[in-house]
């Protein structure tokens, strides 16, 4: 390969180095946790199970996920349904969803992940004010 | 056929295979997710990573083998190591049947396209290690400066092996105690995923048109170099559209908007290029591969209109987490990544076979390309008839939401039936044309 032109090298040099700091940004300052503590041990109990149980394939935490089933991040949080209400679909599962057999303190781990989820911010994308300039402000 | 080439042509015919499973698995998960009680034995968050995994496999394998060929059979270079490409392609076979496994036995522990457990992340990385090493020193081989599509699929495999990297960030305590944190890099990783196989894709289109063409200025132009900055940077930054309504910081929200309206002055260029690109040879010219790059061009437009419209905050906060979010997904990587890779596929075909191919091979090949790229007009429709739906009705809650759309989903999963049916005559037609020939019959020879 010969350099023919050189800028293209220095350009990719430039955008790969830029993506790192970039990235480090996005990794520290970008998403410090402005509301709500850093998970618990039930909480991170409670996140690996949501995992092996692939509950991400149906449900979604702050809009990433699959959509067969709700967005779970305020599920807790709201006073309209909170903990009794989560704890019931968990358990005994719907026409939509299976019952996984949970035991008490994997239902009571699922319950602290959703928790401390819906602590650290309001996801109700739709309740966002619109600007003049088609950004969005939304409530935290 | 050289050994060398005739290996790449194993990729490519895996990865058809995977995309006829994974299309099966697709239309399976469609009615699993309508009427939940059928297929007793499956369950709906078993069947859709597995088709999310097949299609992860037929855009890496389409690529890679479509690489590991053309460097070889058309671009005169000797793979720089021969035994990993070997090692690469059965390594990445064994990892494959242990992930279909573990999603049957419901054993599952990652995240999204990774929802397998994470230990057996590890031979996919050194596969791709093996991978970029390989390509590198023989692209290194090349006298002269290097066309795009060397840059891009570079780019791919450096950015693929980072981006899969971070997405097992969630792995550590610093990142999986902050929801925010965690849920941002999620997006950010699958973005920049998105962003890498898109880089081996379009490289990939970049070849093919080159070779339909025979016009070897057009992979080295000031434009196409244009083309792979800016998907570099769409790569960086495309993702943050996805997070407008996650609380990170401001500037990761605007980055996003900002770079995606950029796109706009963009798209201009490229329908206009796009127009005067199109000359009566080409038309005739490689006329099945050559058609699947057409109807990729279309659905660029397509979806690109789409892309634009959610990345503006004040749609995106209506459409987030619907199925218009779906019809993005699936309209890219079936109307474009899926189109440009068969482009591939039957450049390979067309160049291998020469006048065999012909008979129910491509008259298969031929109406399964028109059933497939109407049954996803019918398909992306449906989906954004309920994702509209969706967005723009105020629901008294969730089961209610669901319940208003499924004659859309229902169509959307009729016309995946046809999706289906397309797809398998052009894969079996593909395979067809591919598989060793018998060496009394008459083969082309090219180059």
């Amino acid at each position: 390969m010969t350099d023919a032109q050189p800028w293209r090298r220095v350009l990719f040099i430039a955008l790969f180095v830029s993506f790192f700091f970039y990235s480090a940004n996005v990794y520290t300052a970008g998403t410090a946790l402005r509301n709500g503590p850093v998970a618990s041990e039930d909480a991170q109990r409670g996140q690996i199970l949501f995992r092996e149980n692939n509950c991400w394939a149906c449900h979604q935490i702050y809009g990433l996920g699959g959509y067969m089933g709700p967005d779970l991040t305020n599920v807790v949080i709201n006073p309209d349904l909170g903990v009794d209400y989560a704890r019931l679909f968990i358990e005994e599962g719907t026409d939509r969803m299976p019952k996984f057999d949970f035991d008490k303190q994997q239902v009571d781990d699922l319950i602290a992940y959703l928790e401390y989820a819906g602590a650290a911010g309001n996801y109700n994308p739709k309740k966002g004010k619109v600007t003049w300039y088609g950004t969005v402000e939304y409530e935290r | 056929m050289n050994a060398d080439s005739r290996s790449g042509v194993a990729f490519v015919m895996l990865g058809l295979m995977s995309l006829g499973a994974c299309v099966l698995m697709g239309v399976l998960g469609a009615f699993k997710y309508l009427y939940p009680e059928a297929l007793s034995g499956f369950e709906f968050h078993q069947l859709r990573p597995i088709h999310v995994s097949l299609a992860v496999a037929w855009i890496f394998l389409g690529a890679i083998g479509g690489i590991y060929h053309y460097l070889p059979k058309f671009r005169g270079l000797s793979l720089a190591w021969p035994t990993a490409m070997q090692l690469h392609f059965w390594i990445f076979v064994a990892t494959g049947l242990a992930i279909l496994g573990a999603y049957l036995m419901g054993n599952f522990g990652g995240r999204e396209y990774w929802a397998y457990p994470p230990t057996l992340s590890t031979p996919i990385f050194a596969t791709w290690i093996m991978f970029g090493i390989n390509i590198l020193f023989t692209m290194k081989k090349e006298k002269g400066p290097w066309p795009v599509y060397y840059w891009m699929w570079m780019t791919g495999i450096i950015f693929f092996l980072i981006t899969f990297t971070e997405a097992h960030l969630y792995l550590i305590p610093f990142f999986n105690e902050n929801v925010i944190r965690e849920t941002t890099i999620q997006w950010k990783s699958y973005g920049a995923l998105v962003g890498s196989w898109n880089m081996l894709v379009y490289g990939t289109a970049m070849f093919v048109m080159e070779r339909i063409s025979d016009n070897k200025k057009l992979a080295h132009s000031n434009e196409a170099f244009l083309l792979y900055i800016l998907s570099f940077i769409a790569l960086m930054v495309g993702w943050s559209h996805h997070v407008y309504a996650v609380p990170s910081a401001a500037w990761i929200r605007m980055l996003g908007y900002a770079v995606s309206m950029a796109e706009l002055a963009i798209l201009a260029d490229i329908i206009w290029k796009w127009r005067k690109s199109l000359t009566p040879d080409q038309k005739h010219t490689h006329r099945q591969s050559y058609r699947f790059i057409f109807a990729a061009d279309i659905w660029v437009f397509l979806n690109l209109i789409l892309a634009i419209l959610i990345s503006i905050p004040a749609f995106n906060l209506f459409s987030h987490g619907t199925h218009i979010t779906v019809a993005h997904a699936m309209g890219t990587t079936i109307g474009i990544n899926t189109m440009i890779l068969m482009g591939s596929v039957f450049l390979i075909v067309e160049e291998l076979r020469g006048p065999a191919f012909s008979g129910w091979s491509k008259t298969c090949a031929s109406q399964g390309f028109w059933v497939t790229n109407l049954s996803l007009v019918v398909f992306l429709g449906a989906l954004m008839i309920a994702g509209s739906m969706e967005a723009f009705t105020e629901w008294e809650d969730f089961y209610e939401q669901s319940e208003a759309v499924v004659p859309f989903l229902l169509a959307f999963s009729i016309s995946g039936i046809g999706l289906l049916g397309g797809l398998w005559m052009v894969v079996v037609s593909a395979l067809n044309m591919l598989k060793p020939v018998d060496p009394n019959e008459e083969v082309a020879t090219a180059e």
